[in-house]
């Protein structure tokens, strides 16, 4: 098994906020997360999938078409963004980095060879990423 | 379920030296990180933490309540000291970057409780510089706890 990443970045806007909650307890949760104009973050996004080596291509996918898939489902979708207006998935879900995760690894997965996305990295700043496997 | 890591650095200076090693042997198993004057690094530590997201507030947990853990637990402890000589835990521990790992992991194991919800610690990520980096998941399970989960 070999594990190939690719990395991308995007840039976009969100702020967090639930419906649910009143006006103070969405700020005191979310702090300046709640500002309801937003704020912007450059994305780095790492996707890994997983696969044994072909012995025709010496490939284990082939890079031209993960890279035009993360372009045409994620990058187009997401990059210059406001992610709560623009993204309708984000219109009833809060775009915090866990959600925007899971999200990508479900735009993705059924876009690649089945079983072969591994990982969905994404940093939201250098210094707080997160991880998900599918589950 | 996913994971969220973060990072955080601290400055401090340590010493390589085991009391029960002779000059010599000391000298030769720890280079210049014996230098009995002692020397420094720019930590970098990730910790990660594992859990379901919260419906209601789409995190995992809240980052203020990570940040002031890792601040009272880890950086407040560490942060411009000198490891041999100003942390009780490396009295007669040698302050390798494995042990600083595995010390990290154990003082914040416990803090994420009932007030970090469902988050758990999952690993500790610690870089001594650029190039060198140690990770720790916590003791590995004893064969017969593997075993008892094998079968589960």
């Amino acid at each position: 098994m070999i594990y190939l990443t690719r990395r991308a970045e995007f840039s976009a806007s969100h702020y967090y906020h639930n419906p649910e909650f009143s006006a103070e307890e969405n700020r005191r949760i979310f702090g300046k997360c709640n500002n309801p104009h937003g704020h912007g973050h450059n994305y780095t996004l790492e996707v890994t999938v997983a696969g044994e080596v072909d012995e025709t291509t010496g490939m284990v996918l082939d890079l031209k078409d993960l890279k035009a898939v993360l372009e045409s489902e994620v990058l187009g979708i997401m990059d210059h963004r406001f992610l709560n207006k623009e993204v309708p998935v984000f219109a009833t879900k809060i775009p915090t980095t866990e959600n925007i995760a899971v999200e990508i690894w479900n735009l993705l997965a059924p876009k690649l060879p089945a079983g072969r996305l591994h990982r969905i990295r994404l940093y939201e700043t250098q210094d707080l990423f997160v991880d998900y496997y599918g589950e | 379920m996913v994971s969220l890591t973060r990072r955080y650095r601290f400055s401090a200076a340590h010493r390589l030296h085991n009391e029960a090693l002779g000059p010599g042997e000391n000298a030769r198993l720890y280079g210049k990180c014996n230098n009995p004057h002692g020397h420094g690094h720019n930590y970098i530590v990730e910790v990660s933490v594992r859990g379901p997201i919260d419906a209601a507030t789409g995190m995992l947990i809240d980052l203020g309540l990570l940040d002031r853990i890792v601040e009272q637990e880890i950086l407040e402890r560490f942060d411009h000291t000198h490891l041999n000589l100003d942390v009780p835990s490396f009295k007669g521990r040698v302050p390798t970057t494995e042990n600083l790992c595995v010390e990290i992991f154990d003082l914040l194991r416990d803090k994420f409780d009932v007030k970090s919800g469902s988050a758990r610690l999952e690993k500790v990520r610690l870089e001594e510089t650029n190039s060198n980096f140690f990770e720790y998941l916590g003791p590995s399970p004893s064969p017969a706890e593997g075993a008892a989960c094998e079968k589960r």
